[in-house]
């Protein structure tokens, strides 16, 4: 399939592979995807105390289209407030990236990743408020 | 940017000899074959049966048995629908397999819609259709076994003298589709108990659009409903004009491959070999699909675990091959022949087949396997099922989300 420039120059120069510490508390993961249909993203980010994304990684099984999309989402989440994540929608990345119809389910995806790891950062952090009130009415 | 072509079971670059055999039916000799009253149709004539003398030399038939088509798809439908039209009275049964190309398994679906009746036989891991499981498919009411030589996506060759004699056995008319055999591994349609046999000059380093159709006259003779009605040219089986620098081509390429035989598809067979040892021996997870040992010289179909064809594809864009991955295909399903031989669909996404021709050098297989490599590795950096089964974790123990 004959891509968009920006989605070759993502996919060979994939911004922010790699991974964050899962088990930290102030990191997000998202794993979406499944390996028999063909793509799987991993999306993490890092939050500061004042819930700024300070970094995000990914690392991401799939064609061109899913990689360029997940490395896109990265670049674009780094420097926002944790709530502005998810103002990134798949659209923006079918847009920015040219993707042809085919390919829009791989911009579905990283926007189902990003989501996933907001939700996974938002319960932990939950779980802590929670863990920190109990601790109070002791 | 250097380009290498290693694409050669979808088509192949015309050999310049094929070329230069073919020109003068253009713009010279570019008669009819059908006009018998001037010189012009006379020598295209004389061209057209020349190369038919050709093809059916390279197979171990008769002249009269060879009816030039379009292609290999254009040979199948006619094969398939043209005896199952010829034979209805004796019976409505077709038998087939799983991993035939589609322009064999679409007449037979289309068939069954008008009530014949088609049984698809399962293959092994490798390939390979059961010969017991054929012969317990066959009833009284069988009239055609249709299975392929060499498979084209995964290299397999079925045991097509033993598939003859058993159809011999019950006078079942017996098809085979050797698009990827033709004029490269030895075919003899008396040896072989073949009926009917499909073959197209694109894969031979011949023109694209020609082919040719055995059709069996003696012992028994095979009767074949025409596809294409009209002048009744072909002896009644496919009219249209012919296309005579086409079947030139054809011949041309048929004539050089016979002669090659000796040496070629054993010099394809080491280069495919060597090819499979450097990527093998450097890289994990690695599976071979299709049979280890009984595949076409020139097909090689690996899967990378953890990586995605299409991508991986995309990471070499110097060098041409083809992915059994989603991605790469109209239909967004993975490849139904790695589905048939039980590869799932995760390792389906990251099949490429790796297939050669006459113009592939050593040098060039070198290069490839070093590129492959280098980019599975970068793929597997950025994959998080690599990443994931690095740490130990079974991926099929994982609870994925579905879209």
């Amino acid at each position: 399939m004959p891509y968009g420039d920006k989605v070759i120059d993502h996919f060979q120069r994939p911004r922010n592979v790699g991974s964050l510490d899962k088990t930290s508390p102030n990191v997000g993961t998202g794993i979406v995807g499944a390996p028999e249909c063909g793509d799987v993203m991993k999306l993490q980010i890092l939050v500061d105390e004042n819930d700024n994304i300070v970094d995000a990684k990914f690392k991401t099984f799939g064609c061109g289209s899913a990689i360029a999309s997940s490395s896109l989402a990265t670049e674009w989440l780094k420097g926002r407030k944790l709530d502005q994540a998810l103002d990134i929608r798949n659209t923006d990345i079918v847009r920015e990236l040219a993707l042809p119809p085919v390919k829009i389910h791989c911009s579905v995806l990283a926007e189902d990743a990003i989501r996933a790891a907001v939700e996974d950062l938002r319960k932990k952090k939950g779980a802590r408020s929670s863990a920190v009130e109990g601790n109070g009415a002791k | 940017m250097r380009r290498i072509y290693l694409d050669n079971n979808a088509t192949t670059q015309v050999d310049p000899r094929v070329l230069e055999a073919m020109l003068p039916f253009f713009c010279d000799k570019f008669g009819n074959a059908a006009s018998r009253n001037h010189a012009f149709g006379w020598e295209a004539e004389q061209a057209v049966e020349a190369a038919r003398e050709q093809i059916a030399s390279l197979i171990g038939a008769d002249a009269k048995e060879i009816v030039f088509t379009s292609g290999a798809t254009e040979g199948n439908n006619t094969a398939i629908k043209g005896v199952a039209a010829m034979y209805a009275e004796r019976g409505k049964h077709i038998i087939t397999q799983a991993t035939e190309h589609k322009a064999v398994l679409d007449p037979c679906h289309w068939l069954a819609e008008q009530g014949y009746r088609v049984t698809v036989l399962p293959v092994d891991a490798e390939g390979m259709v059961d010969l017991e499981q054929l012969k317990q498919a066959m009833t009284p009411d069988t009239i055609l076994v249709s299975i392929m030589h060499g498979n084209n996506e995964i290299g397999t060759v079925q045991p097509i003298a033993e598939i003859g004699r058993l159809c011999k056995e019950r006078e079942v008319l017996f098809h085979t589709d050797c698009c990827q055999t033709f004029g490269k591994l030895p075919i003899n349609v008396e040896e072989m108990g073949i009926d009917l046999l499909t073959c197209s000059a694109h894969k031979i380093h011949g023109p694209k659009g020609v082919g040719a159709l055995y059709v069996r006259r003696k012992r028994p003779r095979v009767r074949c409903a025409p596809v294409l009605h009209g002048g009744g040219h072909e002896r009644g089986v496919r009219s249209g004009t012919l296309n005579v620098p086409g079947i030139v081509g054809l011949a041309k390429a048929a004539e050089i491959s016979g002669r090659e035989m000796e040496s070629e598809p054993a010099r394809l067979a080491a280069l495919r070999d060597r090819l499979k040892d450097a990527i093998i021996s450097k890289l994990d997870a690695v599976r071979l699909n299709g049979h280890p040992t009984l595949r076409t010289p020139t097909n090689l179909n690996l899967s990378f675990a953890y990586v995605e064809g299409e991508s991986l594809m995309m990471g070499m864009p110097e060098v041409a091959v083809s992915s059994g991955s989603a991605c790469t295909s109209a239909s967004l399903e993975p490849s139904y022949v790695l589905r048939a031989i039980g590869v799932g669909d995760d390792l389906a996404h990251g099949s490429i087949r790796f297939s050669l021709g006459r113009f592939n050098t050593a040098d060039e297989v070198d290069y490839v396997a070093e590129r492959v490599v280098a980019t599975v590795r970068k793929l597997r950096e950025m994959s998080p099922l690599y990443e994931i089964a690095q740490e130990g974790v079974d991926l099929k123990a994982v609870e994925w989300t579905r879209e």
